[in-house]
């Protein structure tokens, strides 16, 4: 069995087993390349179903054509579509995008990380518990509406990957969060050959990551030979740059790259000069321990 | 732009694509470094991943200049252990896992802690791995956790093992110690059984000697480098020649979604599967034919083999549930309620003979508890421990395990992926082990004249499936228990009634009107209360084929003979609800009463009941 063969299969037993165990499930949508590879695999997962929600955090900052591709993906593929924001800290202006201007040392600055911790990880939390209303895609008008349903998620579908960064190196395939979303790193369930973490306390829910043993390589190989849509920012438009890793507009640059096309990024991958660059390089926000920080209190 | 959203089906190459080097298709190992806390584990594969230039670029010098600013010294485990508790404490806490290559494969390396504290940590580490490097510090010698860690290797089934010798730079390279440490080790191993490690070499992860390039300062060894060793190994051959064994995952029906396919899936372990195969579900017996194999946006396949996560459609469909093993006739896997087993503990909580907790093995899950501890391992020591009444942390015990109902499984040495299992205790995966062997129960013979009797089963025009969707909701036997005289026989009869009024083909089933024909010529004779209960359990296994919900009833029958009307209908399910007027709730039954409750109570939680285990249709 090839390489590719084997990772998709171990993804899909994966995403089965979620799906027994978890009456409450759904997968985390961030419109990049890791979710993309994710909602395929569910798709032959499920012969071609997605028998769950996919909830995307809005943080407004998206680049416009992510928000448009999500949109038309979702009335293609009919899926279940559930948008989570922070509505409060956007009124308010509580983002470092809105507060950049601010003078060194005003209270009132709010930093890459701190906009993270309130646009991504407390959206998520508080979109994931049902306390935060959801929007859900409806798919007749394709337009988004308030969703009736506010009973919390138990388990949760991440697209993270051990060879992202450090402390996604020391994840399980199935990882619980506490009540207030809390990763407890230094006390993680033992995880033996595919048994897994499947029952959970009153309240808290786990985290389940199919992509884990995938790396950033392989992820491209195998939207080749899937054929799998993406969006066209990871591609050079002329301009000689191109995203390697999807986030907000604020904090993200592309990098320098001439890769127009899937077979281009991968060759670049393997031989050219990405081979020794971090792939999250190009997003500001990780720092020292700041990445570790967020995900310990429930970033993605 | 935006690439279109369905997989393109023509061969729209890009142009730039033929110059470009195609994906080789190239083999990953998952390796595991594990031995005793602080012998360098982390420092040999930090040391590994820089000498291999597997590491981002500037990473390296990343961290020598936060080590500069913060007045620690530079270590390469600081590579590894990206936790900041990690480095404050200069520990591995959890396993990491970190990529590298050889011209041979790609490999996953999987850091492992050497405290004891944190062996949960080693072991998820180890189950994923197919071959192993144990670091023992030259200095130290052989410790604790290197021989804890080097029993778990074996008992987790990974014998490709490599035995480092390390800060071989801190005892001069010193030859006779390194030859000393590997006799003590090789002593160890074949004292508790383990095969012997393939090879020993002396290393410096400090210096990067005989990791990646041979050592200068150590001449005398001839033996290969860490990177030679591990390209030597081989990954172990495909599981599609051995027998079939593919556990029911789930069955899926996507009506809602315009999809009528009734996919029964689950991910082949061994052998393979092909369109026309009669198979069989053990431990049900259940048989039936392959009719297609499903797959999506793939091209349709006739036969799929070990490692694929597939599904089947059936030709004949038959009610299945998750935890079935789906095999042959013949080559089937064990049943019983009982087996032996090896298992290591990890929870803070002692696995206790009394109690009982939740076992899960391949797809199945199951209330499981201790018969017999067989002994105790030390296996930090040499030696064991007999007589104990429980199971502590950290220990390696051998066991006799019974579940509740029986389950196909086999041995580890025949199936590694249904020989294996967890122990649940709550929310938490407590321990886990590898089965020995299965032992028997006391309802082997009876479980062979139904695997007879099932295998030859003549089957009507009207198969079960087209009766269930008839009747709308599938056999199933409802045993009362209880003492003579709590009223079991009213609450029987009211509940086969009020069944029966709500549209459910229902029959009540008495014992004593089996006694009074059926067994009329045991009256005569010895009757042995087995034979009593074989007897009551083919006419219900007739009732069922019909497909009624018989709700049965009898004194002579009760809770002891459960075990036994089990091994007899394995292929229905069997739910027993216990009267008992003090209401102590029965732990081996489904459903407790005490007799006094309102007949309308009671049919509303046997229908509840009946609704939990999918007997009716909805
Ligand atoms: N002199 C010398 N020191 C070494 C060598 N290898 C490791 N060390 C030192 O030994 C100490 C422990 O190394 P680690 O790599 O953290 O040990 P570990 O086995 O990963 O420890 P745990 O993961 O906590 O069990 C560090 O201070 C290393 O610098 C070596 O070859 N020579
Ligand atoms: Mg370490």
């Amino acid at each position: 069995m090839e390489l590719l063969d084997q990772l998709e299969q171990q993804s899909v037993y994966i995403l089965r087993e979620s799906f027994r165990h978890f009456e409450r499930l759904c997968m985390l949508w961030s419109i990049g390349k890791d979710s993309t590879v994710l909602l395929w695999l569910a798709r032959k997962a499920f012969f071609g179903h997605v028998p769950f929600p996919l909830v995307h955090i809005d943080t407004s900052y998206k680049i416009p054509e992510m928000i448009a591709y999500r949109d038309r993906l979702s009335m293609e593929y009919k899926l279940t579509m559930i948008v989570g924001q922070n509505v409060k800290a956007l009124e308010f202006g509580k983002t470092f995008p809105a507060t950049q201007a601010l003078p060194e040392g005003d209270p009132n600055k709010i930093s890459r990380v701190e906009c993270c911790g309130l646009l991504k990880k407390d959206a998520l939390a508080n979109t994931l518990n049902g306390t935060w209303p959801r929007k859900k895609l409806n798919l007749k008008t394709g337009q988004y509406e308030i969703d009736p349903d506010k009973q919390p998620y138990h388990g949760v579908i991440v697209g993270a990957r051990a060879d992202e960064e450090g402390s996604r190196s020391k994840e399980r395939y199935f990882s619980p969060r506490d009540k207030n979303s809390l990763w407890d790193i230094g006390d993680q369930p033992p995880e033996f050959w595919n048994q897994f973490k499947t029952d959970f306390a009153p309240g808290t829910h786990v985290r389940i990551h199919p992509l884990l043993d995938w790396t950033e390589l392989h992820i491209w190989e195998y939207i080749k030979r899937e054929k799998i849509p993406t969006v066209s920012l990871y591609y050079d438009q002329g301009n000689g740059t191109r995203y390697r890793s999807l986030g907000c507009a604020p904090c993200q640059s592309p990098i320098k790259s001439t890769a127009k096309n899937v077979d281009e990024i991968i060759a670049e991958l393997k031989s050219g000069k990405l081979k020794n660059i971090a792939e999250r390089s190009g997003r500001l926000q990780d720092g020292k321990h700041g990445l570790e920080e967020l995900r310990r209190e429930g970033y993605m | 732009m935006m690439e279109t959203m369905e997989p393109k089906t023509s061969s729209t190459k890009s142009v730039s694509s033929r110059s470009l080097p195609s994906a080789s298709p190239k083999e990953q190992m998952n390796i595991v470094i594990v031995g005793h806390v602080d012998h360098g584990k982390s420092t040999l594969v930090g040391r590994l991943l820089a000498d291999t230039h597997s590491l981002p670029e500037g990473k390296l010098q990343a961290v020598k200049k936060e080590c500069e600013r913060t007045g620690k010294p530079f270590e390469y485990a600081f590579l590894l252990d990206a936790l900041s508790d990690e480095q404050d404490q200069g520990i591995t806490i959890d396993t990491a896992r970190s990529f590298f290559k050889t011209k041979k494969r790609d490999y996953i390396i999987i850091d492992a802690p050497g405290h004891i504290e944190f062996l949960k940590n080693m072991i998820s580490g180890a189950a994923r791995a197919e071959a192993a490097v144990l670091v023992i510090d030259a200095k130290e010698g052989v410790r604790e956790n290197s021989r804890r860690h080097g029993y778990l290797l074996s008992m987790l089934g990974i014998n490709q093992i490599i035995v480092c010798i390390n800060k071989m730079d801190l005892v001069k390279g010193n030859q006779t110690l390194f030859q000393k440490i590997e006799k003590e080790y090789k002593k160890f191993l074949s004292e508790i059984g383990s095969s012997p490690p393939l090879y020993f070499i002396p290393v410096s992860a400090l210096h990067g000697e005989n990791l990646e390039s041979k050592s200068s300062s150590m001449n005398w060894y001839h033996g290969p480098t860490l990177l030679e060793a591990l390209d030597s190994f081989n990954k172990a051959p495909p599981k599609s020649d051995q027998k079939l064994r593919m556990p029911v995952q789930a069955v899926y029906k996507f009506t809602k979604q315009g999809d009528d396919r009734r996919i029964i899936a689950g991910r082949v372990e061994s052998g393979k599967i092909k369109v026309g195969d009669k198979v069989v579900f053990y431990p049900s017996n259940k048989i039936s034919a392959v009719k297609s194999i499903e797959a999506f946006n793939a091209l349709k396949k006739t036969e799929i083999s070990a490692g694929w996560s597939t599904g089947i459609t059936l030709t004949e469909e038959i009610f299945i549930t998750r935890g079935q093993i789906i095999s042959h006739e013949t080559n089937g896997p064990s049943v019983s309620t009982r087996f032996r087993a090896n298992l290591i503990w990890l929870s803070k909580k002692p696995f206790l003979m009394e109690k009982e907790y939740k076992l899960k093995i391949h797809t199945t899950q199951e209330p499981v508890r201790i018969l017999k501890i067989v002994k105790i391992i030390d296996a930090s020591k040499t030696g064991s421990l007999k007589g104990k009444k429980q199971v502590n942390r950290h220990d390696v015990a051998e066991l006799i395990l019974e579940t509740r109902t029986p389950i196909a499984f086999d041995t580890f040495q025949e199936n590694e992926a249904t020989g294996r299992f967890v122990i649940v205790d709550g929310y938490d995966i407590a321990g886990g082990g590898i089965i020995v062997s299965a032992e028997k129960d006391d309802q082997e013979d009876f479980r062979a004249e139904a695997r007879l009797r099932d295998f030859n089963w003549i089957k009507g025009g009207v198969n079960q499936e087209a009766r269930a969707q008839r009747l709308k909701h599938h056999a199933a036997l409802v045993m009362f228990v209880g003492k003579a005289g709590v009223g079991k026989h009213k609450i029987a009869r009211a509940v086969e009634k009020s069944l029966f009024e709500s549209g459910i083909s229902s029959y009540m089933l008495d014992g004593t009107n089996i006694l009074l024909g059926v067994d009329a010529d045991l009256v005569w004779i010895e009757a042995t209360q087995r034979e009593l209960v074989r007897r009551f359990a083919e006419v219900a296994r007739i009732l069922l084929d019909a497909g009624h919900v018989v709700v049965s009833t009898t004194n002579a029958i009760g809770l002891a003979d459960f075990a036994q009307v089990q091994a007899l209908l394995p292929n229905f399910p069997i739910m027993i609800i216990s009267i008992d007027p003090g209401s102590q709730t029965n732990s081996a039954s489904d459903l407790t009463l005490t007799g006094q409750e309102k007949e309308s109570k009671v049919v509303e939680k046997i229908s509840e009941l009946l609704r939990k285990n999918q007997i009716i249709i909805s």
